[in-house]
């Protein structure tokens, strides 16, 4: 027996025909000029997203722990930096890329140049500094543990 | 391991779980509807309903329902109310990334719908991603002046941000009480398979080994934002500019001396030539109901000059502090030409391009005695870049609607 295709909760379709009834009254504003345009934006940001962007940080990731391999402690000191390093590319990529130079310096009178190596000054801090802490905890970890080890002497 | 990601064991994240997504839920809840408010705050403070020369939105139709007369105190009303909506806008990013990722293998579930229910949630859930990325893609871009997205900013953000909210308060009303029941009961414990006969599609069926505990995966998630606050922030405060040292109107200020604070357009990207600013080329025309009187520089100066302290506010979330600026009042412009009370005006500029070379001010706002037609700031002649001859500057109005190179000013009901 074929199983019957359900309608669900009463409450949920009443709620989503209000949100796609409200949705609808102001896409047809956003959609009014470049239709295409903007719909492609729309799918496409979530397709680039969820198709493109999170499998590759996700895929990065994996080959970041493989390569750690049983060193698992030492993941987080590459993974912080370089997500927090990814992220401040991924938000300011347009000055950091130096796409939209010729237009904010004659618009704001600000100098363009510089971001791209504030961005590669700060990764380095971050990157340093995620170094600096390891070798520190680490060498905390492996004085305590020499401490602890119980002497062949007794 | 499972090839295909519309199998469940394929994602294998421990991390992933109903105490997670929660967790991160509830912050975009909070966030989001701080950022909604402060953006239909931000399009009302472009009194869009006064003149069509404010309204980038003519097709609003209801979605202006709530539009009121932006008032003038405090001073630096918009200066906080759009810091707040971009800086925390940037600020949510990481928490938002993180929250698309947790629920991923959601987008994968088969079979594709249980119901008529099931199915127009996932369609809803298209336009709250989609929409919700979009609405932060064109802030983002639109603060670093990258116009790539396909039409106006103001029209694209605005009914965006509609469309995104429709579906934002639906999936609100559907998962905010299954999201306060995870935090309560789950409590940083490891999440059950089954919760409540919901299933739960979050928790990996076959997880990896874990490289960071969930308390570090929350405290990743904290730093993004912290970092991106940090070197955020302060693009809305002369003081702490030097802070903001990847975004946009961060780092030094523009030039030094009087002038020397952040400038939204320069005058030759607004294409204004000293010729027609000049003592001999340039008059200021008022008109009002009594008449028409053109006044040069110096008869300008010749009017009563007094100062106010305010800032200039971006749309873009950039300010500056308060600068001192010295000029003549706009209701003593007003009196010229014959209107005592106040009553709104139609400003000009001598710009021939831009999409706010004209703006019209409400009669609230040429009323107030801190309202000016500046001549001079921080103690010297403006600067070309800062609207040289004239600028209109309003309290907690928009940056743009302070219009620059003023070369009409037209009294009178608009």
């Amino acid at each position: 027996m074929r199983p019957r295709f359900q309608l669900g909760s009463t409450f949920q379709l009443l709620l989503l025909a209000c949100s796609f009834a409200l949705a609808a009254y102001a896409g047809v504003q956003l959609l009014a000029r470049d239709w295409f345009g903007v719909a492609l934006w729309i799918v496409g940001v979530a397709l680039l997203h969820d198709l493109v962007l999170l499998p590759l940080y996700a895929a990065a990731d994996r080959a970041l722990v493989r390569a750690a391999g049983p060193r698992r402690r030492a993941v987080m000191y590459v993974r912080v930096p370089a997500a927090l390093s990814g992220l401040l590319l991924l938000v300011w990529f347009p000055l950091i890329g130096g796409e939209v130079a010729g237009r904010y310096t004659s618009a704001t009178g600000l100098s363009a140049d510089g971001f791209a190596t504030r961005w590669l000054l700060l990764t380095a801090v971050l990157f340093g500094g995620s170094a600096l802490l390891y070798v520190l905890l680490h060498a905390v970890r492996l004085r305590r543990a020499t401490k602890e080890r119980p002497s062949a002497d007794h | 391991m499972p090839r295909s990601p519309f199998s469940p064991a394929f994602w294998r994240s421990p991390l992933r779980g109903p105490w997670f997504t929660s967790l991160l839920g509830l912050v975009l809840l909070g966030g989001i509807t701080v950022l909604f408010v402060t953006g239909l705050l931000s399009y009302a403070a472009y009194n869009p309903d006064l003149s069509p020369v404010n309204d980038k939105t003519p097709g609003k139709g209801l979605l202006g329902f709530y539009l009121f007369a932006w008032p003038t105190d405090p001073h630096w009303l918009y200066r906080l109310t759009q810091g707040v909506h971009v800086t925390l806008g940037i600020t949510l990013i990481p928490v938002l990334l993180a929250k698309l990722w947790s629920v991923v293998p959601k987008l994968f579930t088969l079979p594709p719908a249980r119901s008529l229910a099931h199915a127009l949630e996932r369609l809803s859930l298209l336009l709250l991603v989609g929409g919700g990325l979009f609405e932060f893609v064109t802030g983002v871009l639109n603060v670093q002046l990258d116009y790539i997205f396909p039409g106006s900013f103001y029209a694209l953000h605005f009914y965006g941000a509609w469309v995104f909210f429709a579906a934002f308060v639906a999936h609100a009303v559907l998962k905010t009480p299954l999201a306060l029941r995870n935090l309560r009961e789950l409590r940083g414990a490891s999440g059950p398979a089954e919760l409540r006969g919901e299933k739960d599609e979050l928790t990996s069926p076959n997880p990896a080994p874990p490289t960071v505990s969930r308390r570090g995966a929350v405290g990743l998630v904290g730093g993004g934002s912290l970092l991106l606050f940090g070197t955020t922030v302060g693009r809305s405060f002369d003081g702490l500019r030097w802070s903001a040292v990847l975004a946009p109107h961060g780092g030094a200020e523009p030039g030094n001396g009087p002038g020397d604070f952040q400038i939204n357009k320069t005058a030759a990207y607004a294409g204004i030539s000293e010729t027609e600013t000049s003592e001999e080329a340039w008059r200021l025309v008022v008109r009002g109901r009594g008449g028409t009187v053109r006044l040069s520089r110096a008869e300008l100066l010749r009017l009563p000059l007094h100062s106010a302290a305010l800032p200039i506010a971006c749309v873009e979330g950039w300010a500056t502090s308060d600068q001192l600026w010295r000029g003549a009042r706009l209701r003593d412009l007003a009196a010229l030409v014959g209107h005592d009370d106040p009553t709104d005006v139609f400003v000009e500029s001598l710009q021939r391009h831009g999409a706010f070379r004209h703006a019209a001010l409400r009669a609230n706002q040429v009323g107030d005695p801190r309202s000016l037609l500046a001549l001079f700031v921080g103690g010297a002649e403006l600067t070309p870049d800062h609207g040289h001859p004239a600028r209109i500057i309003v309290p907690a109005a928009p940056g743009v609607l302070n219009t620059k190179w003023v070369g009409r000013l037209t009294f009178g009901d608009l």
